[in-house]
């Protein structure tokens, strides 16, 4: 029924599986659109948010999407600006995810705020001396730039690409595409890394504050690293993901094994700035302000425990890094899963480290630890744009020409 | 903001963030306007009929 539209020379499940399949996630993204209007409806009330913790779960979900969502700025400088031409064959993907991940972003950023409507205040009523608003000016901006990039994808739909306008436009939009990919990264790096400057200049608060050169404290630089580090891992993991559901090879070996390599020297140089920073930050810097390292762990081991470093650091840091840096370790499907999934985890529970674990512990001496517990509403509209993303990315794997390689790697028979 | 909104201020801060912001957004435009107007014209010159890039 919809063949016309599916790209030239490629195999679609049926119609009927393909809108069960969008049916069933549509179904969870009106369970969060629910949870999404009583937010905006009720207020804010509607979550758990307290004195300890002023911007809920979402906070942390922000933040996270925006790590994994740096595959697409990374991937972009890498094809280009550097001109590594085999990522060719995978960018096409990483800006889709980056869409949805920047979207997931934007989306819960509206609904954090409270009161949508007033979004625009932090453009026209800007507060220049806050982190968060080169944060919001970037973020919006590297929006943009990512839709630029999605644009020409759907230009080349079957249909759309027999316009000769669009067809033009597709084609212009390619050519100038380095200038887009360059803006991209410059944003990136600025607002990955005001994401970490946020939790690094908070002197209030001892577990989060670094040093750092000039207004920027360490964890402006190590939050674009892990971005770019980690990004191209869950470009990886969703890649493989989508394999694993379409039961197809979608992307050649030697461009995943590429930007594992990549991915790999980026979170072994990373995890190894971070290992520095950690340990400057548990020797210097806690002492001078009075503290032991240990005054940051709570007694409850498995709330904020000790337990927490480790992972990050040494479990989803070195590991993967380790996995990814050796060719023959990386070409094994298993062990390049594995570190992709690692990867992922350590970024995610890197920007929760920084972001809701500096809420929990006590700042004053009559203060206690705080574990946060989100609302079913933060829940759900969490769950809504990863839900949204997935629908997002079923579609345009149905009637775009995502895979450049996998009418070659799936030759199907007329 | 403008230079010319009255919450304006000549200093480091407002030129940094706002100047950066002007940029990229400058950028963005010029770069997406150059797109429509060259596809206008090629597609008014016969160019796009069929044929792949």
């Amino acid at each position: 029924m919809d063949s016309a539209l599916i790209p030239k020379g490629v195999e679609r499940c049926s119609l009927k599986r393909f809108l069960l399949g969008q049916a069933i996630v549509g179904a969870v993204v009106l369970w969060g659109v629910y949870a999404m209007i009583l937010c905006w409806m009720k207020g804010l009330n509607q979550t758990n948010m307290n004195d300890s913790f002023g911007f809920a779960l979402w906070i942390w979900a922000d933040l996270a999407v925006i790590a994994v969502g740096g595959g697409a700025f990374f991937t972009g400088l890498l094809r280009y600006v550097i001109g590594l031409k085999d990522l060719k064959n995978i960018i096409n993907y990483a800006v889709l995810i980056g869409v949805c991940c920047y979207g997931s972003a934007l989306l819960i950023l509206a609904i954090d705020i409270g009161q949508p409507l007033r979004g625009w205040f932090i453009f026209w009523h800007a507060n220049v001396h806050s982190m968060l608003t080169e944060v919001a000016f970037c973020l919006s901006l590297y929006m943009a730039v990512l839709i630029i990039e999605y644009i020409p994808l759907l230009l080349e739909n079957r249909q759309v690409d027999k316009i000769p306008f669009f067809h033009n436009l597709s084609h212009n939009m390619h050519v100038v595409m380095a200038v887009f990919a360059a803006t991209g990264a410059f944003l990136s790096c600025f607002h990955q890394g005001s994401l970490g400057g946020v939790s690094g200049v908070l002197f209030g608060r001892p577990f989060a504050f670094r040093e750092g050169i000039f207004i920027w404290p360490w964890t402006f630089f190590l939050f674009t690293w892990s971005a770019a580090a980690c990004g191209p891992c869950f470009t990886i993991l969703v890649t493989k993901i989508t394999e694993k559901i379409t039961n197809k090879k979608l992307v050649k070996d030697n461009v995943i094994d590429l930007l594992a390599k990549i991915s790999g020297w980026m979170i072994c140089s990373y995890i190894i700035a971070k290992t520095i920073d950690t340990l400057y930050w548990a020797f210097v810097t806690a002492p001078h302000a009075g503290f032991n390292v240990m005054d940051f762990y709570d007694d409850n081991f498995w709330a904020h425990g000790i337990w927490i470093l480790i992972m990050e650091i040494v479990i989803c840091g070195y590991i993967p890094a380790i996995i990814l840096l050796r060719e023959k370790t990386r070409q094994n499907q298993k062990l390049l899963w594995t570190a992709a999934i690692l990867a992922t985890i350590g970024i995610c529970l890197n920007r929760w480290v920084l972001v809701m674990q500096p809420m929990s512990m006590p700042v004053m001496t009559f203060d206690e630890w705080v574990l946060y517990l989100p609302s079913w509403q933060e829940i759900a509209t969490t769950i809504l744009p990863i839900a949204g993303g997935i629908m997002v990315i079923a579609f345009s794997y149905r009637y775009l020409p995502i895979f450049p390689q996998e009418q070659e790697l799936n030759p199907v028979e007329d | 903001m403008f230079p010319f909104s009255f919450e304006w201020i000549w200093d480091v801060g407002h030129v940094v963030f706002h100047g950066g912001m002007w940029y990229a957004l400058s950028i963005i435009g010029a770069g997406m306007t150059y797109c429509v107007l060259k596809a206008a014209i090629d597609t008014k010159n016969g160019k796009g009929g069929g044929d792949h890039h």
